[in-house]
C-alpha cells in the first residue's frame, strides 16, 4: 500500500466521518433532551437531499444551500410537533415507535413524490473543484477537504453555545430535570423545538456534504447511513456531543478503511458489530454521561 | 397578597386537596403543615401552575393565576424551591444560580453577591458541580437558585427533610432573614415545631382540608397540634 493511496483514503474517511458526525449529533442531542432515539432522522436527512435536488435546479447555489438547511429544518420541526410533541406524557417507547413510523412514512413519501429511481445530486462546482497532490495521486475535491473541517468548527461552535450560552444552559437544564426546569420558568416545548432546529440544520450540512460526493439520492438512502450515524452516537456515548462527534469519524473511517483493503462487503456488518460490542462492552459508550447524582 | 381560595386538586382519581382557602399577606411567613399526603405539595404545584386545580382560584395581587403557564407565573414574581433540592448536579454553583434568574434580562452581579452573602459556603464552592455539594449546601443552593429570580413570594417544600438539626436551624435562620429582607415566604413542612415558631400563620392541613388555622405562636401551644404534630 502507498503512502498516497493511504492518504487518499484517509481523506475520503474523515469526509465521510464528518458527515456522520454532523447526522449523529442530532441524534445525541434529541436522545439528551427526549429520552428517545429519533428513527426519522436518517429520512430527514434523505430528504434533504431532494430538497437540494430541487432548489438547486431553480436558484444559485448561495441561495440553495440555505434554503435546503431551512427546509430541512422545517420538516424537522413539523414532524416533532405532528409525531413526537403529543406523546410528551407517554411512554419513551411509543414516542420511537412513532419515529420508526414517521421513517417509513418518509421514506414511501419519497418514493410516491421523488419515484424509486435514483436521482442524481447536483453538482455544485465550488464544491467539486478537485485539487490533486503527488503528481495526481492523491486527488480530493473541495468538498472531502471542507466536510471534516467544517464539522469540527460547527461542533466546536455547538458545545459552546451549550456551555455558555442561557440557551445551551437551559438546554442541559431539560436534559437532566425536566420538571425543575420547568419551575425556573424555562419552556421545555421551546426548549425542544429549539433542540430539532440544530439537529435538523447539522443533519442538512451533513447531507450537502454527504451526497455531493456521492452523486446520487434514492428514497432509502438515508436509512442505512442514518442506522451507522446512530451507532456513531452510541460508540460516542449518546447525550455527548463531543462523542458523537468522535463517533462519527471512527464509524467513518473505519468504513473507508475495510472498503479499501477490499472487503468493502463487510463494511455495513462492521459497523452493526461494532454496535453489538459497544453495547456489551461499554453500554455508555466513550463519553457517556456518568451518574454523579447525590441526595 | 397571594390568595388561594376554595382550590380543590385532583389526579389519578384521588382528590389531593378539597376546598382549600388561606392567604399570604405580603411580608410575611405563613406555613401550611400537616403529615404525608395531606395535599400540601399539591397546594405548592397548583400555586406555581405544575398542576391545573378542578376547580378554585389562586390570586396574586388581585391576579387570577390559575391557567397561566409556569413560566408567566415565574415572571409575576412566585418561585417554588422544590421538594428534595433539585439542584442540577453537573452543573456548578454558579450555573445553578444563574439558572434560577432565568426569566430575567437585567443584570445579575448584585443578587450573585446578595446570595453568596447570605450563604458564604456557596461563594466558597461556587465553581464546583452542584451534584457535590452535601445535602444541607444543596438546599441553600435550592434557596438560593430561587432568590435568583428575585421573587416576590417563595414558597419552600419541605426544605429540612433529611437534614441534621444544626443544618435545620441554620435553614430556618435563613428563612427568617429572607424574610425580612422583604420576600414574603409560604413554607411547608412536617417539622411542625420548626415550622411555627417562624411563621406569623399556621394552617393545618389533613387530607386534603384545612382543619386549624392561627398565628404559629398560638397553633404551637394548642393541645391538638401538639399531640398529632408536635409529639
Amino acid at each position: 500500500m502507498s503512502v498516497a493511496y493511504f492518504l487518499q483514503q484517509l481523506l475520503n474517511g474523515l469526509s465521510l466521518g464528518g458527515a456522520y458526525a454532523l447526522i449523529a449529533i442530532g441524534y445525541t442531542m434529541v436522545y439528551g433532551i427526549l429520552r428517545m432515539i429519533n428513527f426519522a432522522h436518517g429520512d430527514v436527512f434523505m430528504m434533504s437531499a431532494y430538497f437540494a435536488i430541487y432548489a438547486v435546479a431553480v436558484m444559485p447555489w448561495y441561495v440553495a444551500l440555505p434554503v435546503v438547511v431551512i427546509s430541512t429544518i422545517i420538516l424537522g420541526v413539523v414532524i416533532e410537533r405532528v409525531a413526537y410533541k403529543p406523546l410528551r406524557a407517554a411512554p419513551r417507547m411509543s414516542v420511537m415507535i412513532s419515529a420508526i413510523g414517521v421513517a417509513y412514512l418518509l421514506e414511501n413519501l419519497a418514493n410516491y413524490l421523488f419515484t424509486a429511481m435514483p436521482k442524481s445530486y447536483p453538482q455544485i462546482d465550488i464544491l467539486k473543484r478537485v485539487y490533486s497532490f503527488a503528481d495526481g495521486a492523491v486527488t480530493v475535491s473541495r468538498v472531502t477537504l471542507l466536510a471534516p473541517i467544517l464539522t469540527i468548527i460547527l461542533a466546536v461552535a455547538l458545545v459552546q453555545l451549550i456551555n455558555h450560552t442561557k440557551l445551551g444552559m437551559a438546554m442541559r437544564a431539560c436534559a437532566k430535570d425536566q420538571d425543575t426546569a420547568r419551575i425556573m420558568g424555562i419552556q421545555v416545548d421551546t426548549i425542544v423545538t429549539m433542540t430539532f432546529i440544530i439537529g435538523c440544520g447539522l443533519a442538512a450540512i451533513g447531507s450537502i456534504l454527504y451526497f455531493t460526493d456521492r452523486s446520487t439520492v434514492q428514497p432509502y438512502s438515508g436509512s442505512l447511513p442514518g442506522l451507522k450515524c446512530f451507532v456513531a452516537a452510541v460508540l460516542g456515548g449518546i447525550g455527548s456531543i463531543p462523542g458523537a462527534v468522535i463517533g462519527g469519524f471512527i464509524v467513518g473511517i473505519c468504513q473507508i478503511a475495510i472498503t479499501a483493503a477490499g472487503y468493502s462487503v463487510f463494511s455495513d456488518a462492521f459497523t452493526f458489530v461494532l454496535l453489538i460490542i459497544i453495547l456489551l462492552a461499554r453500554p455508555s459508550g466513550l463519553l457517556g454521561e456518568k451518574a454523579t447524582d447525590k441526595v | 397578597m397571594l390568595k388561594v381560595e376554595h382550590l380543590s386538586v385532583s389526579f389519578g382519581g384521588i382528590q389531593a386537596v378539597r376546598d382549600v382557602t388561606f392567604s399570604v399577606p405580603d411580608g410575611e411567613i405563613v406555613t401550611l403543615i400537616g403529615a404525608n399526603g395531606a395535599g400540601k405539595s399539591t397546594t405548592l404545584r397548583t400555586i406555581i401552575g405544575i398542576q391545573k386545580p378542578k376547580s378554585g382560584s389562586v390570586k396574586f395581587h388581585d391576579e387570577e393565576l390559575v391557567g397561566l403557564p409556569i413560566n408567566e407565573i415565574v415572571r409575576r414574581g412566585i418561585t417554588l424551591v422544590p421538594e428534595g433540592r433539585h439542584v442540577f448536579p453537573d452543573m456548578t454553583v454558579q450555573e445553578n444560580l444563574k439558572i434560577g434568574a432565568y426569566m430575567r434580562k437585567d443584570s445579575l452581579t448584585d443578587d450573585l453577591h446578595w446570595v453568596y452573602d447570605l450563604f458564604p459556603r456557596l461563594k466558597e464552592r461556587s465553581w464546583q458541580a452542584a451534584g457535590t455539594l452535601s445535602g444541607g449546601e444543596q438546599q441553600m443552593l435550592a434557596v438560593g437558585r430561587a432568590l435568583m429570580a428575585k421573587p416576590k413570594v417563595i414558597m419552600m417544600d419541605e426544605p429540612s427533610l433529611g437534614l441534621a438539626p444544626l443544618i435545620v436551624k441554620g435553614i430556618f435562620d435563613i428563612i427568617k432573614e429572607i424574610n425580612r429582607q422583604g420576600v414574603t415566604v409560604l413554607l411547608i413542612e412536617q417539622n411542625a415545631n420548626m415550622a411555627l415558631r417562624t411563621a406569623h400563620m399556621g394552617y393545618v392541613l389533613e387530607t386534603g382540608r384545612i382543619t386549624m388555622s392561627g398565628p404559629g405562636k398560638e397553633l404551637l401551644v394548642n393541645e391538638e397540634v401538639k399531640k398529632a404534630y408536635l409529639g
